[in-house]
């Protein structure tokens, strides 16, 4: 029986942009696709679109399935769908795969026009902010002037908190779920351990190794395995994993041996088929950046946050010691400086950084509330 | 004022005791907030703007879902998240008395706002006493805990929260005690069962 509360099958569109964009690196880009996908109906009134950025190894593909037997749905599909905490029944909800990416959006393994190769190590590296850019074009391809709401976790909540920094008239409300206003130097030391993984990979090539019929597998596995580690909490791998030992026994060699490492190297190796080394450059070197305080005196939050009008709502988790609550704390404060209209949840979870993708009752009720009480105006 | 405010303030008679001493159209912070009941009926009746701080969450989706800005902290930490002088009130409703670090709380009250107002129960109500004096804790409208599972950890009187206010530079302003809802002018040690009063700092 199909789940009455899945948006269904679904189908990814794609969007060409031919007017060039000038990115924060000063380089300019004669022109990109973005592939994104859509589900629910867009109001007349163009009211009840939400924007769903995507984080690090995320895409456009957020809900839904591709076909009647595909066993695995959108990466947040128990947060999306009709009677959800985002009711595709009421709202227009989109995703779109970044700029850079590597899922159908133009990225480093996109056929340069110029060239006729894959622009591989000359894809300029891109920002925050200009995703924010790219997603505001797509904005206007879809005719939508002014989103109901723009929401993301992790990377996804930076980009939601710029959009409403840099584009103030075009966001009513922004969802901020398991964020920081900035990385942390430890949080960019992770990102660069993660980063030298790759380029060091002899099956890098500098990053051209499309035209040498290899992909880094080594070094995206240690990355991806590395940045799993710091997605979970140590509570939820002690319980999961604890010091079990696949065959009973120690071995006293190198292969696999605890459940923890076999469970470590199938993620890190699901990971490297499917992923773009490139694009997890860039999109690590984007977290980085990220940094709305980064033309303000002091590094003053309150100061970069002041041209936000959203309303808020900021979500963080107990156990997420890489974005941690301290952090969404912080932009909370920020926006209670500006005496802005928020509202800040801290869900008790053991399961660290990746909780925001995971269903729990707290969290799914705060965001549901939050969402039901949007006023999306008359034509609605 | 709709149903839901007179249902507020007939479950909650410290409501209206607030409410009269807010001015209107101006900031609220309230501590320990529960369903965001208090801001919505000040909102209302009072055109204020503000948060609710609270730390339970089902109490979280409500005020959400009722359009009360609602920030999840334990209010035993400190306020740090708000500057000093950022609210014109800070309120403690029914609160103070299950603060473990009363003088932390009271004292970034103050820093916080330019005024605070608490309302607790009385602890010297005379049921309160006759309990007492008959060999047992206090059970009560207002006090409605058996001795094992009572919140309550800071239980106070009349008396004992002006000596308080005296000697922690609190300057009380303006004092109600109210017993059934009704105001109390004579004995109100005795014969009040819920104090009102707010404060500034002191000189």
């Amino acid at each position: 029986m199909p789940d009455s509360t899945s948006v269904g099958v679904v189908a990814p569109q794609r969007a060409r942009f031919d007017a060039p964009i000038t990115l924060r690196s000063g380089t300019t880009l004669p022109g990109y696709e973005l592939v994104f996908e859509t589900y629910g109906t867009l109001n007349a009134a163009k009211s009840n679109a939400v924007l769903v950025c995507h984080a690090l190894s995320g895409n456009h593909h957020v809900a839904g399935v591709y076909s009647e037997q595909d066993k695995r749905p959108g990466w947040w599909d128990s947060m999306i769908g009709p009677g959800k905490p985002i009711d595709t029944g009421r709202f227009f909800v989109i995703g779109v795969n970044n700029l850079g990416g590597c899922h159908g959006s133009t990225g480093p393994s996109s056929t340069d026009p110029q060239t006729g190769k894959p622009y591989g190590a000359s894809f300029p590296v891109v920002t925050v902010d200009d995703w924010v850019e790219t997603q505001a074009r797509l904005a206007d391809h879809l005719g939508i002037q002014r989103f109901a709401v723009v929401m993301g976790g992790s990377l996804g909540g930076m980009q939601a908190l710029a959009w409403s920094i840099t584009h103030p008239e075009r966001v009513a409300h922004a969802l901020v779920i398991a964020a920081a206003p900035k990385l942390t130097a430890q949080n960019i030391a992770f990102n660069d351990v993660a980063r030298q993984a790759i380029l060091t990979d002899p099956d890098f090539h500098g990053g051209n190794f499309y035209e040498h019929g290899v992909t880094p597998k080594r070094g995206l596995r240690l990355a991806r395995m590395l940045g799993h580690i710091t997605y979970l909490s140590d509570d939820v791998m002690g319980s999961k994993f604890g010091r079990v030992l696949r065959s009973g026994t120690f071995n006293f060699g190198f292969d696999v041996e605890f459940e923890i490492e076999s469970y470590l190297r199938y993620q890190g190796d699901k990971f490297a088929e499917s992923f773009d080394a490139n694009t997890y450059l860039l999109m690590t070197k984007a977290l980085d950046y990220f940094d709305p305080t980064h033309h303000h005196k002091d590094g003053n939050l309150s100061q970069a946050l002041a041209p936000a009008t959203a309303g808020f709502l900021v979500v963080s988790f107990t156990s997420d010691w890489r974005f941690a609550p301290d952090r969404s704390r912080e932009i909370v404060k920020a926006l209670l400086d500006n005496e802005r209209s928020v509202s800040y949840a801290e869900i008790t979870s053991a399961h660290g950084h990746d909780a925001f993708l995971m269903e729990d009752e707290h969290y799914h009720d705060v965001v549901r509330a939050y969402m039901a009480n949007i006023d999306l105006g008359p034509a609605a | 004022m709709n149903a839901h405010d007179v249902s507020s303030a007939i479950a909650r008679p410290d409501f209206a005791a607030i409410a009269q001493w807010v001015a209107p159209g101006t900031k609220v912070l309230d501590l320990g907030c529960g369903d965001g009941s208090l801001l919505r009926y000040l909102q209302q009746t009072r055109n204020t703007r503000g948060y609710g701080v609270e730390i339970a969450d089902a109490n979280i989706a409500t005020c959400v879902k009722n359009g009360i800005n609602v920030i999840q902290m334990d209010l035993e930490t400190g306020l740090s998240i708000f500057e000093s002088n950022s609210f014109d009130y800070v309120i403690l409703s029914q609160t103070l008395q299950a603060m473990k670090n009363t003088e932390i709380v009271v004292r970034e009250m103050l820093r916080v706002g330019r005024e605070g107002i608490v309302t607790f129960p009385n602890f010297g109500y005379w049921r309160h006493r006759l309990q007492v004096v008959r060999g047992h804790m206090p059970v009560s409208t207002r006090l409605p805990y058996q001795w094992y599972d009572t919140p309550n950890v800071h239980l106070c009187t009349l008396k004992d929260f002006e000596e308080f206010c005296d000697s922690h530079g609190v300057h009380i302003l303006e004092r109600a005690v109210m017993s059934n809802g009704s105001l109390v002018s004579v004995m109100p040690n005795l014969l009040g069962s819920l104090a009102v009063y707010r404060f500034e700092r002191g000189s």
